[in-house]
């Protein structure tokens, strides 16, 4: 198991690379000259010349890139250009809330998204299994702004049950986590039903069935423990969905967390916000895909040997 | 001039041995066979009720696309401030915007650039990403290296996170959407082609190609490209739902298109405002980007069904 982890752990170093080399090359990908276009382009001379010196882009691309590097490994991602405070403290004001709007989702889209699969599986072909299949669908195919438009006008201005945006209490977390977790609920429901109807047709499914072990048994210790060994994979995929998902939930509510940053530093034309933010959304989905496959190694003792 | 008679008698007889190999060697149960299978989808996917309905409207929203616009009952930017933020009635069906535009004339005339984005950026997205995964199935080594490894970055900005980026590099804009809903393509055909190549790849008829001394070019085109089709038409249809909601995703945030435009996503970004006062502003585009990405999700899923029951 230590090797298997230590193995992972080391397949992402080269990844990471490569992300922040893709992340530094960022500012230079702008068309024009990017100190011009970081100072604004009517900025007098003199202050694109500050600018290109304080981010050292007057220096060779290579040099540049290792400056980059050592900074961002001692937490350094340069200075907003626009509330002039260090990017790391700008995104880990911002992060909780990000983080709350995540933990929302998580709370209970991947549950009822295996609840309804499982569910779904088991009595194919009735009515339940096609009404789950129809939620999921239709889960699917709500864009966030559609959902959390439509459940503002709804819940919030019509019926007066939610606060419209924001994020004080438990009440304004309501609507935010429903459009985070409707995407990870239907997309699971999906895949926890096919995986359990591939599992029911296994042997030891049928072996199980043979020596007259009781349904709920074989349902649950045989079928669904093994069916879920595809779900872990595909939630984690998922989170990253949530981590994107928080761009226009947090836009939507009004909620100041990353999402809302990146949106508004794309506007303000806050590179080396916008260079932070991007590094932190991979690092994020690099690091939860890394933990995903650690755990998929402990459920699946198979995959350890590989 | 002496020998033309000879090539007329070589024509005869090369004619007479096509037509007696054809006789005597290829069954026409096989030849039958092959019409048959277009009849034979077609027969097994109309069984499937749902699918045949997202079809038709799927059908019926290309349709409107292309010629909606003429069919608009008002002209979708004219002003009527006499009729501001009106609620639906017999003259608007739909209701009327902040301004007294007609929202119904607006969402047909907002079909062809939401459609049009949506499917012209899956097509370029896909047909890069198929070629690209072609190549690094067939060809492993450090072509393969460099498209995974290139999927993995890209795919490390999940979903519409790396549109964003895409965006924010290029700056707002329609045609900038377009090309970060290509770009976000891309990476996924990427994958899903390299495994079906793969898949293929080993299968007797390329290695008979090869033996017989075909070109790589043609091995990876006339032989391996048909046998992964199935995965790609599946793939590309479900695709486009999750390209309609990126690109009216992006102008939802304001980075696509013209927020005054009748673009879908633009046109929901504007109801924020009068989300008190009209609901119908929020209602009716809400209503018809969920219904378009409904109709291509559940075809896909029709097709796949149909096409592939082991990948359900």
């Amino acid at each position: 198991m230590g090797r298997y982890i230590a193995r992972r752990l080391l397949e992402t170093i080269p990844l990471l690379l490569v992300i922040s080399i893709f992340v530094f090359m960022f500012i230079h990908l702008l068309p024009g000259d990017p100190a011009r276009q970081m100072a604004g382009l009517e900025a007098p001379p003199e202050e694109v010349q500050a600018i290109r010196e304080e981010y050292n882009l007057d220096k060779p691309l290579l040099e540049q890139y290792f400056i980059y590097m050592k900074d961002l490994l001692t937490g350094n991602m340069g200075r907003s250009l626009k509330v002039k405070i260090p990017v790391s403290e700008l995104i880990a004001s911002r992060f909780p809330f990000t983080l709350q709007l995540v933990f929302a989702g998580l709370l209970w889209g991947p549950v009822l998204g295996i609840l309804i699969g499982v569910i779904s599986a088991i009595k194919r072909g009735t009515w339940a299994d096609m009404l789950g299949m129809l939620i999921a669908i239709c889960g699917l195919s709500a864009p966030g702004f559609v959902l959390g438009l439509v459940g503002i006008q709804f819940f919030s201005v019509k019926l007066g049950w939610f606060p419209t945006g924001g994020l004080e209490g438990i009440k304004s977390l309501f609507l935010p986590s429903i459009v985070m977790g409707t995407g990870i609920m239907a997309t699971l429901a999906r895949y926890a039903r096919s995986s359990m109807l591939e599992v029911l047709r296994e042997d030891y499914v049928r072996t199980a069935r043979a020596k007259g072990q009781k349904e709920s048994i074989v349902m649950f210790r045989h079928a669904f423990k093994n069916s879920l060994i595809q779900v872990v994979t595909i939630l984690g995929l998922q989170i990253g969905g949530l981590l994107s998902g928080s761009v226009i939930t947090e836009n939507i509510f009004s909620i100041p967390g990353m999402g809302r940053l990146l949106t508004d530093s794309i506007s303000y034309r806050d590179y080396p916000a916008i260079q932070g933010l991007l590094m932190i959304f991979a690092l994020e989905y690099v690091l939860i895909n890394l933990i995903v496959d650690v755990l998929y190694g402990v459920i699946n003792p198979k995959i350890r040997f590989d | 001039m002496s020998n033309k008679p000879n090539e007329q008698e070589e024509k005869v007889v090369l004619e007479k041995d096509a037509a007696s190999f054809e006789e005597n060697y290829i069954d026409e149960n096989i030849l039958a066979d092959n019409s048959s299978k277009a009849k034979e989808f077609v027969k097994k996917f109309m069984k499937r009720k749902t699918a045949v309905v997202a079809f038709l409207i799927m059908v019926f929203l290309l349709v409107i696309a292309i010629i909606g616009p003429s069919l608009a009952p008002y002209d979708p930017g004219a002003f009527d401030y006499d009729n501001i933020l009106s609620g639906p009635s017999a003259k608007h069906w739909f209701g009327t915007d902040h301004f007294g535009q007609d929202i119904f004339s607006r969402i047909l005339a907002g079909a062809p650039q939401t459609l049009g984005v949506a499917l012209s950026s899956v097509i370029v997205g896909a047909a890069i990403g198929t070629v690209l995964g072609l190549l690094a199935g067939y060809y492993g080594g450090w072509i393969e290296m460099l498209v995974m490894r290139g999927a993995d970055v890209l795919f490390s900005f999940p979903d519409i996170l790396l549109a964003i980026a895409i965006v924010a590099l290029l700056g707002p804009g329609i045609i900038n959407v377009f090309i970060a809903v290509a770009v976000f393509t891309v990476p996924s055909f990427a994958r899903m082609m390299r495994s079906a190549t793969l898949a293929v790849k080993g299968s007797l008829y390329v290695e008979v190609a090869r033996s017989l001394g075909c070109k790589d070019g043609r091995i990876l085109f006339i032989h391996i490209f048909p046998g992964t089709i199935q995965t790609l038409i599946v793939n590309f249809t479900m695709r486009i739902g999750s390209a309609i909601m990126a690109a009216s995703s992006l102008s939802f945030l304001g980075f696509g298109a013209d927020v005054t435009s009748p673009e879908w996503g633009a046109m929901l970004s504007q109801s924020r405002t009068y989300i008190n006062t009209a609901p119908h502003m929020v209602y009716f585009p809400a209503l018809i980007i969920f219904i378009t990405v409904l109709a291509f999700n559940l075809f896909g899923d029709g097709l796949r069904d149909t096409l592939d029951p082991k990948i359900k």
